[in-house]
């Protein structure tokens, strides 16, 4: 027998906005029975990752703080990713936009100025514009991939964190730690819900997501990046511009990462060390496609996601599993989706050997 | 098992009916075909032959009716299932891989183990026999729309198929090519094949068909011998009414020039393509300009180079309006009062995927659809219904995608909407290519109404008849370079025909004015 995928002639619509459902109902029954493998009750299991983590107003708050990053670089990505312009760098682009945010705050450590917060989410979202500037310059000078330059600068990000905080940045009276000083007062987000963590940063967050709704639903510019990511051919006959396209495309997302790495450092960490983010800027990837590249999935997903990484922590400290189970979440979220989104295209079908 | 002396129908149709959100394609449609017969389906844009020939060929699925084949009740469950039972069909829209190669693309159609170089052969073989002539190594996304209908027949022919379809095949065929084509098909019927041809062209079907289903609205308005009708009982048949009668009135007076191409070279980029050679053409207000020519022979180089999709080196080559535009993208030819339809429709004219709402703003976005960046819905909205009221668009609405609609009908929201941003300058390939004549004389007499207002208009088309009845003057394009301009009433079809080959006399090229009043 022999299995074979037929294109559907009719793809639904209503499945397209179903299959992020399937991939969430099929990691659950799979993470049930990992749970099972490793030698935990599923039911258990499920209970820790899932719910536990959502017990009280701290829990619920942490949550919103972890799905803040996630939101705004997906929200980001997705205006490239709409318009076939692949930034998979949005890490790396969180990282500097968090260099550049912090380099505002240690270079005015005793400022009272209530500018200080605005220049530094400036600051850090032209960081992150700033590396994404390179691969969008190298791809419209060069015809460079931006898959590939923008994740290999992603590693030259990290290596240039780990340098800073090693060498130039390194707190003097930080007993040698790989750390910066702590930031001022001032230059620290307010927090939202006294008693947790959670921030100003999230209502940038939803602020990005609305004026991310507006402009590829409403703007003049949004549409001609949905069309040159649906048809080039009729973006090139209307006459609308292929490298302000890629340049948009990156910039939004490399904006969006510089503003998270910004919120990163200013607000749960409130200094720069080696471990700026748990690969944010990689799951927004998975955030943006979970989310349909629609700014109203992107905001559920990201919660989605952001349960996730709590689940794993929740997961190390109850049931003394490897905090990694939540990249294993992550990455099976990530496969059954493509998985199903195979089957919106296509119909599978055995046929028998040919005698 | 077929008796060889039971007269089973090769296919037999009964009550079949498909529904599309807000249109009923198909309404209890029966259509029988015999072995060997050569069988028209004629009607309208939207009349449901499409959604016909689809659905014998699995390509969508009936929502009701039985299909019968060979005698047998047979579920079409896909394209694959329909050759296995010996259907082949010619679409109108092509299927083909733009980034393979001619014989990798029929070698995906066929079932069993690649063997391109045997293939090649085989495509050679079939291209010679029946008049086709195409090199089996070329990539198809180099292919004229002419060159790619040929390799979709061929592409047919070799499987072998008991019942062939094919989707107004004879509209970017060269008169001698169509009537090769004609042989090819009688030859074909002889062997025992059916043929299922759509088609508009009346005087076509009653030369070759033998029988013909006449669909108006989805359902079948009558079944006839073309033989024993004259095109005008067919035409009335199929529209419901007598065609109207175009008056072309009196050849314009030449106002000023609005597109003047200065001797422009351009060297094609594909390795495949027709490089462009000294060509000069002037277009003036109130005047119809027509290039004829075979598919392949320079138009799409022609075109891109006009509408700005392949910006030139030289800024005098192409003037629109008195301005040095060789070097401007398509957006600022468009500011300067050009509008442009092209060849392909789906994925170029129209994004398949979007709305017509949203494919009215594609171009039309000048026409107040935007404030300060953002888009103006209820402007597009209005546009886009004022359009398919005007050109009578047969579809669910603006809101319905740009996929969802009929070839003819997408075709006529275009020129619609080009139209309707009021150009100096209009440039249109190919603008009623696998349109019903309904809706092609709807598009002829709209071209005219808009030179009679004084907008210069170039046609590049490769129906002679259609250059024939709408132009002022006529030229022709062969091999990359540009014929001496002839007014259409001092020259006939043989004439142009002849310099479709590349024979024109020298004399007239040397120095001649290209407008000759």
């Amino acid at each position: 027998m022999l299995l074979k995928f037929e294109q559907r002639t009719e793809p639904s619509a209503l499945m397209s906005y179903l299959s992020p459902v399937f991939a969430v109902g099929l990691m659950l029954a799979s993470g049930m029975l990992l749970f099972l493998f490793l030698g935990k009750s599923p039911v258990e299991g499920f209970r820790v990752f899932f719910l536990h983590p959502l017990r009280d107003t701290y829990g619920i708050c942490e949550l919103f703080l972890k799905a803040t990053p996630l939101m705004l670089c997906a929200v980001g990505v997705s205006v490239g990713f709409r318009a076939n312009v692949w930034n998979i760098g949005a890490e790396g682009q969180l990282l500097v936009g968090s260099l550049a945010a912090g380099a505002v705050a240690l270079h005015f450590p005793n400022s009272t100025s209530s500018l200080l917060l605005p220049a530094m989410v400036v600051a850090g979202a032209l960081g992150g514009m700033a590396w994404a500037a390179i691969p969008s310059w190298l791809r419209t000078r060069f015809n460079a991939n931006e898959i590939l330059t923008s994740l290999m600068l992603v590693y030259v990000a990290q290596l240039v964190v780990s340098w800073l905080v090693h060498g130039p940045w390194k707190d003097p009276e930080g007993f040698n730690f790989p750390q910066t000083r702590m930031f001022q007062a001032k230059a620290m987000l307010p927090v939202l819900v006294a008693g947790t963590r959670v921030n100003a940063a999230l209502l940038i967050a939803i602020g990005a997501l609305i004026i991310g709704w507006v402009f590829m639903n409403r703007s003049f510019m949004g549409y001609q990046m949905k069309v040159a990511g649906q048809a080039e051919n009729a973006s090139r006959y209307a006459g609308f511009s292929a490298k302000h396209t890629i340049w948009l495309g990156m910039l939004a997302g490399g904006a969006m990462a510089g503003i998270a790495g910004m919120a990163e450092v200013s607000g749960p960490m409130g200094q720069i060390t080696e471990h700026i983010s748990p690969g944010y800027g990689f799951a927004a990837m998975i955030v943006a496609f979970v989310g349909r590249l629609n700014p109203i999935g992107i905001f559920f997903s990201s919660l989605l996601l952001a349960l996730l990484y709590l689940g794993g922590e929740q997961a190390q400290q109850y049931l003394n599993l490897p905090y990694s189970i939540s990249n294993v979440f992550q990455g099976m979220l990530l496969f059954f989706l493509l998985a199903s989104d195979v089957f919106i295209n296509f119909r599978p079908r055995l046929i028998g050997r040919k005698k | 098992m077929i008796h060889e002396s039971s007269p089973t129908p090769r296919l037999a149709i009964k009550g079949m009916r498909k529904v599309y959100p807000a249109v009923v394609a198909n309404d209890n449609v029966d259509l029988t075909v015999m072995p060997g017969e050569i069988h028209a389906v004629v009607g309208e844009n939207g009349a449901g032959k499409s959604t016909l020939m689809k659905a014998i060929y699995g390509a969508i699925r009936p929502d009701a009716g039985e299909i019968r084949w060979e005698g047998k009740v047979v579920t079409i469950r896909n394209p694959a299932h329909a050759r296995e039972l010996g259907i082949g069909m010619v679409f109108q829209h092509f299927s083909l891989f733009e980034t393979l190669t001619v014989a990798q693309n029929v070698a995906l159609a066929l079932p069993g183990k690649f063997d391109l170089a045997g293939l090649a052969r085989r495509i050679t073989e079939v291209s010679d026999r029946y008049g086709l002539p195409i090199d089996p190594r070329r990539l198809v996304h180099a292919l004229s729309v002419g060159e790619r209908q040929r390799v979709e027949i061929i592409r047919c022919l070799l499987q072998e198929p008991r019942l062939l379809i094919l989707d107004e095949p004879t509209s970017v065929l060269t008169p001698q090519a169509v009537r090769k084509l004609f042989e090819t098909l009688r030859q074909l019927a002889a062997e025992g094949c059916s043929i299922l041809y759509i088609s508009h062209k009346l005087d076509e079907i009653q030369e070759l068909c033998h029988t013909a289903t006449i669909l108006r609205g989805g359902k079948v308005t009558g079944t006839c011998i073309p033989s024993q009708e004259t095109p005008k009982t067919m035409a009335r048949m199929m529209i419901g009414e007598d065609l109207p009668v175009i008056h072309h009135g009196e050849p314009g007076e030449g106002g000023e020039v609005r597109l003047r191409i200065d001797g422009l070279c351009h060297a094609a980029e594909d390795p495949f393509g027709t490089s462009l050679r000294n060509v000069h053409l002037e277009v003036r207000s109130g005047e119809i300009v027509g290039i004829a020519g075979v598919s392949g022979n320079g138009q799409q180089e022609l075109l891109k180079a006009i509408s700005g999709e392949q910006p030139l080196t030289e800024r005098k080559a192409v003037q629109v309006c008195g301005v040095q535009a060789g070097r401007m993208g398509p957006a600022r030819r468009r500011g300067l009062g050009m509008c442009f339809v092209p060849e392909e429709r789906l994925g170029r004219g129209a994004v398949p995927r979007l709305t017509l709402t949203e494919n009215a703003l594609l171009t039309a976005h000048r026409k107040g659809m935007l404030t300060s960046g953002m888009i103006k819905f209820r402007a597009a909205r209005r546009f886009a219904e004022e359009c398919i009221a005007r050109f009578d668009v047969r579809c669910g609405g603006a809101g319905s995608e740009a996929k969802s609609l009929s070839g003819g009908n997408l075709q006529k929201f275009i020129v619609g909407r080009e139209i309707m941003q009021e150009p100096k300058l209009l440039v249109l390939a190919q603008p009623t290519w696998g349109v019903d004549v309904g809706a092609a004389s709807f598009i002829r007499r709209s071209l005219l109404e808009l030179r009679a207002k004084g907008t210069a208009i170039l046609v590049i088309s490769e129906e002679l008849d259609e250059l024939f009845e709408i132009c002022d003057r006529l030229v022709v394009i062969a091999k990359g370079t540009l014929s001496p301009a002839k007014v259409t009433s001092q020259t006939g079809v043989e004439e142009i025909g002849i310099w479709m080959s590349g024979m024109w006399p020298e004399s007239a090229a040397a120095g001649e004015p290209s407008h000759v009043a």
